[in-house]
């Protein structure tokens, strides 16, 4: 065969898989949606799910704030220092908390932590046949697995960036009084008065659309998974890595949406 | 009560089934043999709705070509692992199907009947708080008989009953499946390889062969027949029609 020919029929396949995974996850999430608002609803599930995804989250989640609202007062220090802007620290900490890092360090940690599970754990039921056991006791899957995990990453995770917000800007407060020689009362009073509504609630909002994926990919990759250790550690590490990037993708097209005059 | 009507299932290239077709009448016991690969599960699985044939029409209980939510009411299922869910105790795994649905049972009265069912197939009712990984396979197996006839189906299925199980507990499975069975006037079809399984528990025999249904009988014609690739299967012989990889 003509090898340029060959080249073009070795892209064209590949375009076409691309297209069909895209397809296969787009509808899977519709039908997910789609079963968040149709009965039966297992609040049990949906109540397990919470602690599990939110409750057990917050080490995590709080512990990456602190460092990060730390770390984020010393870098703006040392850069407001250049003009004399040293002033600039807790308010430019907060915002930065808040809009950008709270939700997105969060959302990273979530995806490690929850997406990782979700698919191990429905890989692990769909290779040993638990799934098709569901479905022979008349629960579809979907209502009993997905939808559970899905409304409960996308409440759990707008408070985990809550939590997470207010330990970042703790660290930072604490950063910037105990090393920096910041006034605290004044460090404080700097970052309330400057935050506005929307720097918190776009944060929020953002956190809801992470959580959302992250339960997204973990459930899809899961449902998918092949057969075997293999296939779940697959199955595992893929709904990480797209959570991820999803998640940094999203946060782009939010910010956009938000924040772009 | 069963009817399977040319049943054909491909995976790609894959063709598993090429026209399976049998009945099982009310209250009869028939056990599908053949050898790994042979498409035994899948046969099960398009019995069940779990998979969708490519051709061919299978009607149970009345439904044609029904999904599983359909059949729920009206079939017990015993899978090959047990399949137990890992996140509830063994109880509520037996109670699973009756806690929910239109006729959803309270809690308290789920309970009862899940230790009911239990004691059925001789576990303790100290187990009914453990989870199922604390359960050895063939606790885990009971457990997954017990939820197959909690809600008192009048059609169940077996998938590999007794494997992974030793001669001894393989044979208590095997009888269990039988004495329930019989108590129950249930229609069962058992998927096995194992000749201890077709001799206690069949009514009739059914090997699965290339696709398709190569061999039907009752269990003494099955175990006396001269076919050569019956006996060779039976008898676990490694000359023989059937080809083998050594």
């Amino acid at each position: 065969m003509n090898p340029i020919l060959a080249a073009l029929g070795a892209i064209g396949r590949s375009v076409a898989t691309g297209l069909g995974a895209v397809g296969r996850f787009v509808t899977f999430a519709a039908l997910a949606l789609s079963h968040l608002v149709r009965p039966p609803f297992y609040g049990r599930e949906l109540a397990l799910q919470l602690v599990q995804i939110g409750w057990l989250s917050l080490p995590v989640v709080g512990l990456t704030a602190l460092f990060t609202g730390g770390a984020l007062a010393l870098q703006i220090y040392a850069g407001s220092a250049r003009f004399n802007a040293e002033f600039a620290v807790p308010s430019i900490t907060a915002i930065g908390m808040v809009r950008e890092l709270g939700p997105v360090l969060g959302g990273l940690m979530v995806a490690a932590r929850v997406a990782s599970s979700i698919a191990a754990e429905i890989g692990t039921m769909k290779v040993s046949e638990q799934i098709d056991a569901l479905r022979t006791l008349a629960t579809d899957p979907m209502k009993y697995l997905v939808a559970p995990r899905i409304v409960a990453a996308t409440l759990a995770m707008p408070v985990l960036v809550a939590v997470g917000d207010a330990i970042g800007i703790l660290g930072g407060y604490s950063v910037g009084v105990n090393r920096l020689g910041f006034d605290g009362p004044t460090y404080l009073r700097n970052t309330i008065d400057f935050l506005e509504f929307w720097d918190v609630a776009s944060g929020l909002v953002k956190g809801a659309v992470f959580g959302f994926l992250v339960a997204l990919c973990g459930c899809y990759f899961g449902m998918h998974s092949g057969r075997g250790a293999q296939g779940v550690g697959e199955a595992t590490k893929t709904a990480v890595v797209l959570a991820s990037i999803l998640i940094l993708s999203a946060n782009y097209i939010l910010t956009e949406a938000f924040f772009s005059a | 009560m069963i009817r399977a009507q040319d049943i054909h299932k491909a995976f790609g290239p894959k063709r598993v089934l090429t026209g399976v077709s049998f009945e099982v009448a009310r209250g009869e016991s028939l056990v599908v043999i053949g050898g790994s690969g042979t498409g035994k599960s899948v046969l099960l699985k398009c019995l069940l709705g779990l998979e969708s044939p490519d051709r061919g029409e299978v009607v149970i209980a009345g439904l044609t070509r029904p999904r599983p939510h359909e059949l729920a009411a009206h079939v017990g299922m015993l899978f090959q692992g047990a399949a137990l869910f890992d996140s509830l105790p063994v109880w509520q795994n037996v109670a699973f199907r009756l806690m929910r649905g239109p006729a959803r049972m309270a809690r308290a009265p789920a309970r009862e009947a899940a230790l009911e069912k239990l004691a059925r197939v001789g576990m303790a009712p100290e187990s009914a708080d453990l989870y199922p990984a604390e359960l050895s396979g063939g606790m885990q197996k009971r457990v997954g008989l017990a939820r197959a006839i909690a809600g008192e189906p009048p059609i169940l299925f077996f998938d590999e009953p007794t494997a992974g199980l030793d001669p001894i507990l393989a044979a208590v499975i095997n009888a269990l499946i039988r004495e329930i069975v019989t108590e129950m006037g249930a229609t069962a079809v058992t998927i096995t390889h194992d000749m201890r399984t077709l001799r206690d528990v069949a009514d009739r025999v059914a090997m699965l062969h290339e696709g398709r249904l190569y061999w039907q009988g009752t269990a003494a014609e099955a175990l006396a027949s001269d076919d050569p690739v019956l006996t060779q299967f039976i008898q676990g012989r490694i000359d023989g029609p059937i080809p083998t990889l050594r």
